[in-house]
């Protein structure tokens, strides 16, 4: 019985049909290799942005670059610490406004109104803002704090930055919220567990690593805009002294030295990009390694 | 939430949800009776005018094909259902001779009254310890000497203890599946509750876990008052001493578990356990 039961598996193809036709698999292999060298190509301008930033802003580089001010215009030497602080404080005075307000709105929309009106309203405004030109937080900002209190500050910087990565904070700390599974929940309410100590004790906990990712990368795309902080905070050639004074920031910096006729202060602003790019790649990195969801 | 009127007698009201403790006296009054309980998702009627009465410190099982509201029914005691968007009862359920829809009666109270035990085990992704003691800490409960003791007790009534004493620290997520469901048993047993509800154990189990949880089953039922939903009908005799058979959101029939499966009053019934419908 088992010896004629098996077909050769030579008989056992041939049966399959036809033969597969030449054309057949070079349009395979054409396309196969057609995606690969478009995969590549994506690749082109990240690399070729990286190896030029590298390039040109590697001479520079010292601990001078972290710890002096920017020079006057036509001297050499120095650096543009006061910037790196700038550019920290205002990304740190964002994150104050926008990780507690994305976070919490987050947590009404999925846990407490997932179906309301009003959650819809929030996760629809939140995908429109996701969508609004830089700029335009700038500007609000400036109508808000800089019209108001007569000055240039880095709160202002802040403030435009923060509504800039608020929509992108909701939105992943929704997804975020969404992930953790509904079984968590189910098991912390059959015990007794109010909403906000299933909240609190078990959703967000489980849902952090998420969120922290939300978080960095909405770090990396504040630390590195320049819309929102050029005419908010402005720009210093002094340490920053408080939160209510003209603040240097990196892409300010990048683009007021960059337009100089100065030599040297081209030169600074390529060392400049190159702090930003590492910055925000850092924050991109640490985003997707250190906080990358645990698995289960 | 509810807009029909309760039947609930005050005395009883005031005492039995809020009492923390396990004193129930066994007799008439300790039971689950659901009078006429209608409930609907949305618009889609799930249970017909359920009438039931369940007896304290036995096993009851509920069987019957999927969909037929078995596990609605169940999630009504602890009031799970209504975490469900959109859903509405009519009819009342009273335990101890409370209505668990009566205003005095707080949610909270009533699930850490009524352990539940669901399909798919569900652990926290905390140590095994934290799992069992998460119902105490919730009620604010914080003293070690406590917690200690509560965490050898559950996983003890469990038969969790010798497998898991040593390793008290370590994820739960690291259990096996017969070990997770058992320890999700040992934390619905950790607010000492009267009520046991359990929502197909033993479904994502392997024959040998699934052995495991009913023994324990029968051993925990000395304790407390189980109602289990199963698919399996091999389950439902062995474990409970009565069962009811539902249909398309109507309860057919509700006796002796010896007397459904070897005598069912109903065509139905019959057709069912002899495996022609379902």
């Amino acid at each position: 019985m088992t010896s004629t039961a098996a077909t050769s598996p030579k008989n056992f193809f041939s049966d399959a049909g036809k033969k597969t036709s030449l054309l057949r698999l070079f349009r395979n292999h054409f396309l196969t290799g057609l995606c690969i060298a478009i995969s590549l190509l994506t690749l082109v301008p990240l690399f070729s942005i990286i190896v030029l930033v590298i390039k040109n802003g590697l001479p520079l580089l010292s601990t001078n670059l972290f710890t002096q001010l920017p020079p006057a215009p036509g001297l050499d030497g120095g650096g543009f610490g006061n910037a790196i602080v700038g550019t920290l404080v205002m990304v740190g005075i964002s994150l104050g406004f926008s990780v507690p307000l994305g976070i919490l709105a987050a947590v009404f929309v999925n846990e407490y109104a997932s179906v309301s009106w009003l959650a819809s309203v929030v996760r629809f405004v939140a995908k429109l803002l996701t969508g609004i030109p830089s700029i335009i937080c700038g500007v609000f900002a400036f109508a808000a704090v800089v019209m108001t209190t007569h000055k240039f500050s880095a709160l202002a910087g802040g403030l435009a930055l923060a509504i800039l990565i608020l929509p992108t904070i909701l939105l992943t700390a929704e997804q975020a919220l969404l992930g953790v599974p509904y079984a968590f929940r189910e098991a912390s309410f059959g015990v007794g567990a109010t909403p906000f100590q299933t909240i609190w004790c078990i959703v967000l906990p489980e849902a952090m690593p998420a969120i922290m990712t939300g978080v960095m990368l909405a770090v990396a795309r504040a630390a590195g805009e320049t819309a929102p902080v050029l005419f908010t905070a402005l720009f210093s050639q002094n340490w920053i002294k408080g939160i209510m004074e003209p603040t240097a920031s990196l892409s300010v910096l990048i683009y007021n030295f960059a337009s100089l006729p100065y030599a040297y202060h081209i030169k600074l602003a390529w060392s400049a990009s190159l702090i930003l790019v590492v910055l925000v790649t850092l924050s991109n990195i640490l985003a997707q390694v250190i906080f990358a969801p645990k698995h289960h | 939430m509810s807009t029909e009127e309760h039947a609930a007698t005050p005395t009883e009201a005031s005492e039995w949800p809020l009492e923390p403790t396990n004193n129930f006296a066994p007799g008439e009054n300790n039971f689950i009776k659901v009078d006429n309980f209608k409930f609907f998702y949305g618009k889609k009627e799930a249970l017909h005018g359920i009438n039931l009465e369940i007896p304290s410190r036995k096993v009851t099982a509920f069987i019957g094909p999927s969909g037929c509201g078995k596990s609605t029914l169940l999630r009504n005691f602890n009031r799970m259902n209504e975490l469900i968007p959109g859903v509405r009862h009519e009819g009342d359920i009273t335990i101890h001779g409370t209505s668990i829809y009566d205003p005095s009666v707080e949610i909270i109270a009533l699930r850490r009254r009524i352990g539940m035990v669901f399909q798919k085990s569900n652990p926290f992704p905390m140590s095994i310890y934290e799992n069992i003691v998460y119902p105490l800490r919730i009620a604010g409960q914080n003293t070690r000497s406590v917690l200690d003791e509560t965490v050898e007790r559950c996983l003890r009534s469990a038969a969790l203890w010798d497998e898991a004493k040593d390793r008290l620290n370590d994820s739960a997520l690291g259990l096996s599946g017969g070990q997770m469901q058992r320890l999700c048993i040992a934390r619905a047993v950790a607010s000492r509750p009267e009520i046991l509800l359990m929502d197909e154990p033993c479904s994502a189990l392997d024959p040998i876990a699934t052995a495991k949880v009913e023994e324990l089953i029968i051993e925990l039922k000395k304790d407390f008052t189980i109602v289990i939903v199963t698919h399996n009908m091999q389950q439902a005799s062995r474990v409970s001493e009565l069962t009811a058979f539902f249909y398309l959101g109507i309860l057919i029939e509700f006796d002796n578990t010896r007397k459904i499966f070897t005598n069912p009053s109903m065509k139905q019934t019959e057709e069912y356990i002899t495996g022609r419908f379902g």
